[in-house]
């Protein structure tokens, strides 16, 4: 049998029928496309939002502020700092001698509009798609923002999670008697600890940045794979072609990662998509509560909050709760194709 | 208990009172209740060049035997000597390096190959891992193994599943061929093979030996398979050997009840033979958590004696190069035979 190829790599039979099945899942596989093609445009947020022009013709130049930050002087202006765009006196500078092209939504995520026909929250406008949060910054921009950062932080907290969840795991399990014995232990009590309020103190004495917030949600993240991978490897030490690599003279090390590891994987990539949106869902509730990333960071949570707290401005909560709802009915949905494309005793339509 | 066997040829390996418990763990602070004597003092030699069967039945603590002398399991007591070495409490590292000269063949060649691993992996991973050859070099070198134990260099690619079960245990063979050790352990390497690739195996085995000079373990309860591979014998009964000695004594002439019975059982393939005087044991096995006192054996045996239920028999050499461990035969070999009680 010879092996198919995916984008380039080698795809062994198993593999390339759990690909197979996960493309029979029309809903799993669509929303795979979906939520890549809007990860994908939002990871360009800044050409697609933002304060500064794309790209500024003056005096027979091109200037591209997006990437470089030009003083006011550059267009004929009075001050030495980074030229103001939106400022209007700026902009006449520059049509005098030029044009701005500008991205489709021109505000940026902290972008505070001053022209609104209201006081802040104000309404939806041809401007202001979404309307303007209580600080009159453009919702829409503040969602583009907060979905990328969302995303960005659940997949680096799974990544680094799964990473330390395996090692702790396999180590465990690999170990087995006493060491086994006292690391289920300090997983209980660990577990046991309430989370959310452990967060929260943490968070109120040292300022959480995007890293430190990582660092906080990983104290307890890390635990979601421990269980699977240590079964898999309590298991696993005492298969015989285990045993034979030992005899072999292969190290500890290398039987762990190469012939036992394997096996925990189908359990690990299930739960990830979980752990994903488990992930999201933790920093969206510290957001809320105003635990989360610091403020005035582009965050899902905060906007929600706001929704609560400004009833009389629908438009924030109900967008906010539209992109949660849609972000993580996705990650579920592929989840659970992956789930099904796993499992062996599930049948597929050809 | 001393050294079980004197031969001409230098041992390779040598076992002496080799011990091989495990305890039973209850309770939540996992204290020790008690002890499954898998191994219960077993001393034997192995010479260069040749093949040691050990039989018994299920249960008896043969596989435990040969996982002990490669140290996959760690003896409770005894020594092992390898090439001249004590080999029992020497470190893991070093116990790493060694396994270059001792390998071993699985009795099962589904469980025992992995599942995600090409052939030409599988069978080149021990030399990859000692740092032996590498690269194209690997590649021959597995190619050269894989024809040699009659497997063909079209199928380096292919993945366990893909061979029938004669070839999985060629594959086993080849890998524990690659390091070109001394001592190949077979842990009941052709009993999950149906009869036709049993002899194929064996033969290969055999041929190996030749050109090799390997020595071989040889695990096994089939009796007839260890008659045609072995020159030397040593019956296992609950932890114990409980006799030894080439293997034409052995057939021509057993001491111990049990070894007697456990020839008498082995079939003829002829419906006319009406066999007399089978001995036919009663019984199971004891448990070997809780060993009879005396000797082991006692219970089952047609000619247990008082004696026997009290003190244990130790292996003596009743006649040259034939070791027996039954009080029915302490003197010589005329006394023991004197001694036989008649067959009822």
């Amino acid at each position: 049998m010879e092996d198919g190829r995916l984008l380039g790599m080698r795809v062994t039979p198993l593999n390339a029928r759990r690909i197979e099945n996960f493309k029979a899942n029309r809903r799993g596989y669509w929303s795979l496309w979906i939520f890549i093609a809007i990860f994908f445009v939002t990871l360009f947020a800044e050409f697609l939002a933002n304060d500064k022009p794309l790209l500024v013709r003056y005096d027979g130049a091109f200037y591209a502020p997006v990437f470089v930050a030009y003083p006011e002087t550059a267009f004929g202006g009075d001050f030495e700092t980074e030229a103001e765009y939106s400022d209007p006196e700026v902009q006449e500078l520059i049509e005098e001698k030029g044009w701005i092209l500008w991205p489709v939504i021109p505000y940026s995520f902290d972008t505070i509009v001053f022209d609104l026909p209201g006081p802040a929250p104000s309404p939806p406008t041809l401007q202001n798609w979404l309307g303007t949060d209580d600080q009159g910054r453009d919702v829409v921009a503040r969602l583009i923002y907060g979905f990328r950062i969302s995303v960005l932080f659940g997949l680096v907290l799974t990544i680094v999670s799964s990473m330390v969840g395996i090692a702790a795991g396999a180590w465990q399990g690999y170990s087995g008697g006493w060491t086994d014995l006292l690391f289920q232990r300090f997983m209980e009590i660990w577990s046991s600890m309430p989370q959310l309020f452990m967060l929260i103190i943490l968070a109120s004495f040292i300022e959480p940045t995007f890293w430190i917030l990582m660092v906080f949600l990983l104290l307890f993240s890390w635990m979601g794979l421990v269980g699977v991978v240590r079964a898999e490897f309590l298991r696993g030490r005492n298969y015989t072609y285990v045993m034979a690599a030992r005899a072999l003279g292969v190290s500890d090390r290398k039987i762990m990662f190469k012939h036992i590891l394997p096996n925990a994987m189908v359990a690990t990539v299930t739960l990830m998509p979980f752990i994903l949106t488990g992930s999201i869902t933790s920093l969206t509730a510290l957001d809320f509560l105003g635990f989360g990333l610091p403020p005035g960071s582009p965050s899902l949570g905060e906007l929600l909050n706001q929704g609560k707290a400004n009833l009389q401005a629908p438009w924030l909560g109900i967008s906010a709760f539209l992109i949660l709802a849609v972000m993580l009915s996705l990650l579920i949905f592929i989840g659970e194709a992956v789930r099904d494309a796993f499992d062996p005793r599930k049948t597929f339509r050809a | 208990m001393t050294g079980a066997a004197t031969g001409d040829g230098p041992a390779l390996l040598k076992v002496t009172g080799l011990k091989t418990h495990f305890p039973i763990r209850k309770g939540v602070l996992a204290h020790v209740t008690g002890q499954v004597y898998a191994v219960d003092g077993v001393s034997f030699e192995i010479r260069r060049g040749e093949t040691f069967g050990l039989v018994g039945e299920s249960g008896c603590g043969k596989t435990t035997v040969g996982k002990t002398v490669l140290r996959l399991i760690e003896p409770t007591a005894g020594s092992i000597e390898f090439e001249g070495r004590d080999i029992t409490r020497i470190a893991k590292e070093e116990m790493r390096r060694l396994r270059q000269r001792m390998q071993i063949i699985y009795q099962d060649p589904y469980s025992s190959l992995n599942p995600r691993m090409k052939a030409a992996d599988i069978v080149g991973e021990p030399l990859k891992v000692h740092k032996i050859v590498s690269g194209g070099a690997l590649r021959e070198r597995v190619e050269a193994l894989f024809e040699r134990v009659g497997l063909r260099p079209e199928q380096l690619d292919n993945y366990p599943h893909q061979f029938s079960g004669g070839q999985r245990q060629r594959i086993g063979i080849a890998r524990a061929l690659a390091l070109s050790p001394s001592l190949i352990v077979g842990d009941e390497p052709v009993s999950a093979l149906d009869v036709s690739i049993q002899a194929q195996v064996i033969n290969l085995l055999m041929d190996l030996q030749e050109d090799y000079e390997l020595s071989y373990l040889f695990i096994a309860h089939d009796l007839a398979v260890v008659e045609h591979i072995s020159q030397r014998i040593g019956v296992m009964y609950l932890g114990r050997i409980v006799e030894l000695t080439d293997k034409r004594t052995l057939f021509s002439n057993p001491l111990h009840p049990y070894s007697e019975a456990l020839l008498s059982a082995v079939p003829i393939p002829d419906p006319g033979v009406t066999r007399e005087g089978r001995v036919i044991l009663t019984g199971d096995v004891p448990s070997p958590i809780n060993p009879p006192e005396g000797c082991h054996f006692h219970a089952r045996c047609p000619y247990a004696t008082e004696r026997c239920r009290m003190e244990s028999p130790s292996l003596k050499e009743v006649e040259p190069d034939h070791w027996v461990s039954c009080h029915l035969h302490e003197g010589n070999v005329a006394d023991a035979t004197e001694l036989r009680p008649e067959r009822t």
